[in-house]
């Protein structure tokens, strides 16, 4: 897999490409916006990680030239700016997903690998299935092993969210933001507390346990 | 004093004075001429008169008798003691020798037009020889014998010559007079200006204290100087803010930094070991999260205290905002083995930002449920009195009566409370929604009588005007739960979570 990231500050750039090609990725940088747009433009690239404001040409600025240009590369957006409203216009700009800077890198991580399964997935489907985990998104029905799992409306949209990411590592973060459109920090550990609720009624009692704790990141749930 | 020249309000009482003395001059003009005319047509008057009443005599009494009654007149004038006679007479034979009258000679006249003649006649009056002019008619009786009567117009000499003296003594009073009040109209003027000028000039220099003061008559300058005032006081207050918001960051996030650079220090002093240098690492890293936390909470305050996404409020149902982060605290409550009860009324509209509200409100339930060691929470949404209402109660030890206040103010944590983990701007962020959304917030005990009186913290928003669905007036008594669907949620006893 490859990857460019456009971002001016160098000890950033070295950060995020050292901490990316540690994790198997190839990695280019490019330091400029107008650099960093005619190599995207080549379309060599899986996913780009686009600074907000650069020298040369505005990040958000090349986002939308490489939409125009039909080339539908996923990018996730880095900011200073954290705001509702500049998250609203990264988005609305083209990007796929808006990290606010400062950031831990598993969190940057977690978000490049959601971001880069999106693509190859399945589009529509109806129904998941993780191990014996099922889930029917018409019946809103899950089971696990032939057995009815009877969950709350918000623990069924979790646990969606987890299965559409089966297998990669996603943040307390990412689930604030996708499951509950939260962009604030609770101080409270919330969603340790509604994962554990999760794992009691999805693992407690089974096998073998779907849902792992992955320590400093998040949560992954697979069968493995 | 060139500094009064200067001043505007000296040029005021200059343009001032001058249209006042030209208007007194003017004034004193038009007398000085009307009135002259008028003694002198009244001198020709009383001629005339007289010319009437000794013709009457020459009719009845001939040449003789107007001698006569001419010899009369001017005795009984000169009785009158200290007094030139007014009234001149003069008749001659036709070679103009005196035959009565009190002119001894005809006198060189100058033809005026009308039968009227004017000459000059001096008189000798408390030993001055005074000239005066005197205006006279000529009759020629029959005979050719003249008659003239004439009038001294010293009285009208005398007039003029008041007049002038009067026209200026009144130009030198009313100098006088412009000019001290023009004085002392500037310098009252520019004692207010000054005061202004002063007190700003110590302000400039930073004794933000100081204040315009105010004479109490109510008059521009107080108006000006309350308005002043009043200024001041907002920029005080925001200065005061914004000093205690630095002052705060400074310490409440230097402490942290000042711990986390002695403990990297530390680190390095002592003798190289991988395992410490990891947990040193992770300990650094872990404090690095709880000091952007705190950062961002008071860039989360600060634009909310900005008003800058008023313009971005629109309407949103405050229930169902509720119902959500009720949703994400329910079971935070029950793994700490609290009661949460949540109720809420059908539809509470309000205009307002769905994030910010969203993390009010967490923020709230947060401090509940940190801070009950045991019993209950409870988050109440209702519409009462034309408002919606939040209401967020617990029985944890409350909040004592003189420091509900100041719990809003940034860092404030009580004693007691610094154990838990919190950096004390939870209430301050409550505080800068409530008052972007136009609203209230305050604390009240929940359970007063009770040994743990508990807190309760009221949020009080105005209801959006066209809030669909939504009947403001219907739920009049609002401890009562809303009629209508109202969702209850209460949890059951602490449940085995297992492993966590």
């Amino acid at each position: 897999m490859k990857l460019l990231v456009i971002e001016d500050d160098r000890e950033a750039g070295a950060y995020i490409s050292k901490g990316l090609s540690e994790s198997g990725y190839v990695v280019d940088i490019a330091a400029e916006g107008r650099d960093g747009l005619f190599m995207a433009s080549s379309g060599n690239y899986d996913a780009l990680v686009v600074d907000r404001m650069l020298p040369g040409m505005d990040g958000l600025a090349i986002i939308a030239a490489l939409r125009s240009a039909e080339i539908r590369v996923p990018v996730l957006i880095l900011s200073a700016l954290g705001a509702v409203d500049d998250r609203v216009k990264g988005l609305r700009a083209g990007g796929d997903d808006y990290l606010v800077k400062p950031f831990a890198f598993a969190e940057l991580l977690a978000r490049l690998e959601a971001l880069l399964r999106r693509g190859s997935g399945p589009p529509t489907t109806t129904k998941l299935r993780v191990g014996e985990l099922e889930m029917d998104l018409l019946a809103r029905r899950v089971q696990r092993g032939g057995q009815d799992i009877d969950l709350l409306p918000r623990e069924f949209r979790l646990l969606e969210f987890l299965m559409r990411h089966v297998g990669q590592v996603v943040t307390r973060t990412m689930l604030l933001e996708n499951v509950w459109d939260y962009h604030f920090d609770p101080q409270t550990n919330v969603i340790d507390v509604h994962i554990s609720r999760l794992r009691q009624k999805i693992d407690k009692g089974f096998g073998k346990p779907l849902l792992h704790t992955v320590r400093g990141a998040g949560y992954r749930l697979s069968a493995e | 004093m060139t500094r009064l020249l200067n001043t505007s309000a000296f040029r005021l009482a200059a343009i001032y004075f001058a249209l006042f003395a030209t208007s007194v001059l003017a004034l004193l003009t038009f007398i000085y001429f009307s009135t002259a005319d008028f003694i002198e047509a009244q001198a020709e008057e009383t001629v005339d008169a007289e010319i009437r009443g000794l013709a009457e005599q020459y009719r009845e009494h001939g040449l003789a008798g107007l001698v006569e009654i001419i010899d009369q007149r001017i005795a009984a004038a000169q009785r009158t003691p200290s007094r030139v006679d007014d009234t001149l007479y003069l008749i001659t034979d036709p070679l103009l020798h005196k035959l009565a009258g009190n002119l001894e000679t005809w006198p060189e006249a100058v033809e005026r037009g009308n039968g009227w003649v004017s000459f000059p006649v001096t008189e000798e009056i408390g030993g001055n020889v005074e000239t005066d002019d005197a205006r006279a008619s000529v009759i020629v009786l029959p005979g050719n014998f003249h008659l003239l009567v004439g009038r001294n117009l010293r009285d009208a000499r005398l007039f003029r010559m008041r007049i002038t003296d009067t026209l200026g003594w009144a130009a030198l009073i009313t100098l006088a007079l412009g000019v001290a009040g023009g004085l002392l109209m500037t310098r009252n003027m520019l004692r207010k200006v000054d005061a202004v000028n002063r007190t700003s000039t110590r302000i400039i220099h930073g004794d933000l204290s100081q204040r315009v003061p105010v004479s109490g008559t109510g008059d521009e300058f107080d108006q000006l100087a309350q308005n002043l005032n009043a200024m001041l006081d907002q920029i005080e207050r925001l200065m005061a803010g914004m000093r205690q918001v630095t002052d705060n960051i400074a310490h409440d996030l230097r402490t942290p930094l000042a711990r986390l650079r002695a403990r990297l220090e530390v680190t390095l002093i002592e003798k190289p070991d991988e395992t410490r240098y990891a947990n040193a690492l992770r300990d650094t890293i872990n404090e690095a999260d709880r000091l952007l936390g705190t950062f961002n909470a008071l860039l989360s305050i600060a634009e909310a205290e900005a008003g800058s996404r008023r313009d971005g409020l629109e309407v949103v149902d405050l229930a169902e905002i509720a119902r959500d982060v009720a949703d994400l605290y329910e079971p935070v409550a029950d793994e700490a083995g609290l009661g949460f009860k949540f109720t809420v009324g059908d539809k509470v509209m309000v205009r307002g930002d769905r994030h910010l509200l969203s993390q009010a409100i967490a923020n709230l339930l947060d401090n509940a449920l940190k801070y009950t060691p045991a019993g209950s929470v409870a988050l109440r949404v209702e519409t009462g009195g034309g408002k919606a209402r939040v209401e967020v109660a617990d029985t944890g030890l409350g909040v004592p009566a003189d420091r509900r206040s100041a719990v809003f103010d940034r860092f404030v944590r009580l004693e007691g409370s610094r154990s838990t983990p919190g950096n004390g701007l939870g209430l301050s962020l409550v505080r800068a929604v409530a008052k972007l959304h136009d609203g209230t917030v305050w604390l009240e005990d929940n359970q007063p009588d009770a040994a743990a009186p508990g807190l309760k913290v009221i949020i009080e928003l105005p209801l959006a005007a066209s809030g669909a669905g939504s009947e403001p007036d219907r739920d009049l008594t609002p401890l009562l739960p809303a009629p209508g669907p109202a969702l209850a949620v209460t949890a059951e006893p602490p449940r085995d979570l297992g492993e966590v």
